[in-house]
């Protein structure tokens, strides 16, 4: 029936496990071990980004500041002309001041300085941003599981929530390991990682539940493979498209929204991966096969198929 | 076989023509423009004020480019230049003086066939501004129900002639002390009917006897923590509004914070003392009879005084009764004092404040009054143990000691401050009133105007790079079909653009990058369905065969996938912080518009192209 070459995805799927587990693994020990580098949003603090006619001296500005007695962390931002400042919660004081008296201090040395930005974040607000943002995660999560198992079977949506976790762990983890700021922009990254994660698998998905009910013959993973075969060209079509995007966003949108195309890049790259692997393996482990998915009054009909089907 | 239905082509048009009109606004650039509007109705804005200001303009030599027609008691000047408006706005606030406000805006500048028309909102991290988040602090809006509830309850008894000890703060409830059970139940019947569902009362018995516990009930609370807020939001209103601040936004979040933004403000910190400052007046009589230093040193202070600080940090003994506090203040300006020429506030009364004031000082003229200016601080910190701990201060300080040298009626002047700075932003203070609790800052995000300009060009930029990367691809891949993919892409990015200006939602930083995620997803359903005709063509179908079948057979693939995504955005927009908001909103219109034009807008054209013909042999895909 079809003439293309297939590629035997699903026999190349203990590699694969292996190399998700290792990832996986990596993840959850930098988690545990490093920690998420948590950007003011979460942590509270303030943050100063303050323009500079020329390259700015960030040592001096560093020892200025800790001679006021703060305690700051002074870095360049984009360019040598921009310099930005966090500011730990200190106690006592009254923290959304901070912002202002240190631009007011560095002013007094260097009138011609504007300032570009601040941000300040009460402590209480940083937990609660912490405490929903685990929340809308699990709220996307459970809708999506509702709205899969509806439209296929439990364990897709088990399938579908596995690629899932697996992708945003190792993004996460990645963020880990190389120290990257998580900020508020990233959780947004995050949320939208596993609207595209999602997006990727369903496709696949559907081809699977489709092929089940088309290809009579084929065993559940020749099923399987032939539907990644197919959506093959369509996962890596659009996979590029988004990367294109993303890669603009990263070059061109600007500093605040780099951490965020990062993110996003990382992601859809994971994702594309784990839609061709990691989804339909598990679909196969869990012992998904094409009767789950028939329609009950056909029972009948596909009883003298099953032998087949697990062979 | 592929052909559409005439409707579908109108249809198809309608909403394509509709969504050029309402993005079209979005072309034009914004002009610099001063906002004036009036304060109160009892000064009008009316062609004699607008001649007013476009003589004096004249006179100054500064050209107007429009003076817009008067909406709602406003009117927009356009500029050519901000500079130009920052010196037209300084020109017409003296021109007019405080019965109007004076703001910079910026106004689109749309041709009048368009002007009921408005592009999309631009966001502060876009257009420079300051955020805050405000927290009410419902803490010491409790304090002062239950400090006004003991009062009331001392009137109460008084007058109901029912003999009680005294009346004390225990925690949060207060607890009134008689000398007998009788007393305490016969109480407790006429409190329990004068505050049926606002106070619960409590039999109670102490060292001293029979007491009486009042606690405040839940719906009492509620209402209290509910009029703090409202009573806050509209104080912030009105001190914003002094501030000169066009399209400013104020609004409740959750059940104790309020946002403030404010687009254009470009100092933090004069915004930040104008809104959290709960400065608020009163008036004490000085103990002459008794030294300050004496009771400082030695921590005794005389019965009925209460030890206060001069601004100069000398201790000074006032009286602790209250001759009157700011509460009766209904206008204050600053100017300066025709003697000395230092500058001071004139204070004008209410009725009943000028009453009392006018007994109060009239008995004790000759003797010396103090002025106290009180301001309360919140400070938040974070304990050890990740509990947070809320500290109010309150500051009290003396700015001026003068002899009453006669009665005080409703209209008078006070000194004692050290620059004009200082007397106008008290003036503005008592004027737009007090807070009902204190507010403090949970959270700032101030974006320069450089920034905000910078932030916009990065947005766009990168816009029209993925978009145009996205359209070369779509073009070489899949040739005819890719063409016609691109059209439904620029149609969506278009409708995108024209929903968000027609729900007049706020484009922010974090929306262009959805705009520009959705640009690579909604690509997305088009390659679904090519990828689908390709398979079709290649399993043998006719071409004409091939695209019935591939849109068919596509579609519930791309329904699924598109509502998994529209559950996410969802989830994301519920979440609720603006940045995360904004980035959903652009994310969800984005999935619902290009399923619209990436399946029926694609279809329709290729329908037109490959519809009619009977014989095709080939397709260019």
């Amino acid at each position: 029936m079809n003439t293309k070459k297939m590629i035997n995805f699903t026999g190349m799927r203990k590699p694969a496990m292996i190399l998700s587990a290792v990832l996986l693994v990596a993840s959850i020990v930098s988690l545990f071990t490093n920690g998420l580098n948590l950007g003011v949003d979460f942590t509270g603090g303030t943050v100063i980004e303050i323009g500079y006619t020329e390259a700015a001296d960030v040592d001096k500005v560093r020892k200025q500041l800790t001679e006021a007695k703060y305690d700051a962390a002074v870095q360049h931002f984009g360019t040598a002309k921009e310099v930005l400042i966090r500011i730990a919660p200190q106690e006592g004081v009254d923290k959304s001041k901070i912002g202002d008296n240190v631009f007011a201090l560095l002013k007094e040395t260097n009138p011609d300085i504007v300032l570009r930005r601040v941000e300040f974040v009460g402590p209480q607000i940083g937990d609660e941003l912490r405490d929903d943002g685990g929340t809308a995660m699990l709220l996307a999560l459970a809708g999506i599981l509702i709205y899969v198992t509806l439209r296929f079977e439990f364990r897709f949506s088990v399938g579908a929530i596995i690629a899932l976790v697996h992708d945003v762990l190792i993004t996460v983890g990645i963020f880990s390991i190389l120290r990257i700021e998580f900020d508020l922009t990233i959780l947004a990254a995050i949320l939208a990682i596993i609207g595209y994660s999602l997006n990727d698998t369903i496709v696949v998905f559907d081809r699977v539940r489709e092929n089940f009910l088309k290809l009579r013959k084929a065993t559940t993973e020749e099923s399987i493979n032939t539907s990644i075969n197919q959506t093959l060209s369509r996962t890596i079509v659009t996979s590029l498209t988004t990367l294109l995007v993303l890669a603009a966003l990263f070059y061109f949108g600007g500093k605040i929204i780099h951490g965020f195309a990062l993110a996003m890049i990382i992601g859809v790259a994971i994702g594309t991966y784990s839609s061709i692997y990691v989804a339909s393996s598990s679909l196969l482990m869990m012992g998904v096969t094409r009767e789950a998915l028939l329609p009950p009054e056909k029972e009948g009909e596909d009883q003298e198929e099953i032998p087949e089907s697990y062979s | 076989m592929n052909r559409y239905p005439l409707w579908k082509y109108i249809f198809i048009i309608i909403v394509m023509v509709a969504g050029f009109i309402f993005a079209l606004p979005n072309l034009y650039p914004s002009q610099p423009a001063v906002q004036v509007s009036a304060s109160s109705t009892d000064f009008p804005l009316n062609d004699f004020t607008l001649n007013q200001i476009s003589e004096t303009l004249a006179a100054k030599e500064i050209s107007v480019v429009e003076t817009g027609p008067v909406i709602d008691n406003k009117v927009l000047i356009r500029f050519e230049s901000p500079d130009t408006q920052l010196a037209a706005a300084e020109v017409i606030k003296e021109t007019l003086g405080k019965e109007y406000n004076t703001a910079l805006n910026l106004a689109p500048a749309t041709p009048s066939w368009l002007s009921r028309l408005n592009p999309m909102n631009l966001g502060l991290d876009l257009r420079g501004g300051v955020h805050f988040l405000m927290e009410v602090d419902m803490k010491s809006a409790l304090d002062k129900a239950l400090t006004r509830n003991s009062e009331e309850f001392r009137t109460f008894l008084r007058s109901s002639k029912i003999k009680y000890l005294g009346v004390k703060r225990a925690g949060d409830s207060l607890v009134i002390q008689f000398k007998t059970e009788e007393l305490r139940d016969k109480a407790r019947g006429e409190l329990k009917r004068e505050y049926r569902n606002e106070i619960e009362f409590e039999d109670f018995e102490t060292d001293r006897g029979a007491a009486l516990k009042a606690t405040l009930t839940e719906l009492n609370i509620n209402n209290t923590k509910r009029f703090a807020l409202q009573q806050n939001i509209t104080t912030l209103r009105k001190r914003v509004n002094e501030l000169g601040v066009a399209e400013p936004v104020i609004q409740q979040q959750g059940l104790e914070r309020i946002v403030v933004q404010l687009p254009g403000v470009q100092d933090p910190t004069q915004a930040k003392l104008i809104l959290g400052t709960t400065a608020t007046l009163e008036f004490r009589l000085v103990d002459e009879g008794n030294n300050a230093f004496t009771a400082q040193s030695t921590g005794r202070i005389p019965p009925g005084d209460k030890l206060f600080f001069e601004r100069n940090g000398n201790p000074i003994l006032l009286k602790s009764r209250v001759m009157l506090t700011g509460d009766y203040i209904t206008d204050a300006s600053a100017g300066f004092g025709q003697d000395d020429q230092r500058p001071n506030v004139s204070i004008v009364l209410d009725g009943k404040g000028g009453k009392l004031f006018a007994k109060a000082t009239g008995a004790n003229v000759q003797k010396l009054m103090a002025v106290v200016f009180i301001e309360h601080k919140t400070v938040v910190t974070k304990q050890e143990d990740g509990s947070i701990k809320k500290d109010t201060k309150v500051e009290r300080e003396v700015i001026n000691v003068a002899r009453i040298q006669d009665t005080l009626s409703n209209r008078f002047q006070i000194t004692g401050l050290d620059s004009p700075q200082e007397s106008s932003q008290l003036a503005l203070l008592l004027r737009a009133g007090a807070l009902a609790a204190p507010v403090y800052i949970v959270e700032e995000r101030t974006i320069g105007p450089s920034l905000g300009a910078d932030n916009i060009e990065a947005g766009f930029k990168s816009v029209i790079i993925g978009f145009i990367l996205v359209l070369i691809f779509m073009a070489i891949y899949y040739r005819v079909f890719g063409l016609v993919a691109n059209l439904a892409l620029t149609l969506n990015l278009v409708l995108i653009v024209a929903v968000l200006s027609m729900l007049q939602a706020t484009l922010t930083l974090p929306g262009i990058a959805g705009i520009v995620l959705t640009v690579g997803m909604a690509v997305d359903a088009n390659v679904l369905i090519y990828e689908r005709i390709k398979e079709e063509l290649r399993n043998g179908l006719s071409p004409q065969a091939a695209i019935q079948s591939g849109y068919e057979k596509a579609f519930s693939t791309i329904a699924d996938a598109n509502i998994t995504t529209l559950i996410a955005a969802i989830v994301l927009f519920g979440m609720g912080t603006g940045p995360i908001k904004g980035f959903a909103i652009t994310l969800a219109i984005g999935i619902v518009s290009s399923m619209f034009t990436a399946i029926m807008g694609t279809r329709a054209v290729i329908n037109l192209i490959y519809g009619g013909k009977k014989r095709l042999k080939k397709l260019h895909i």
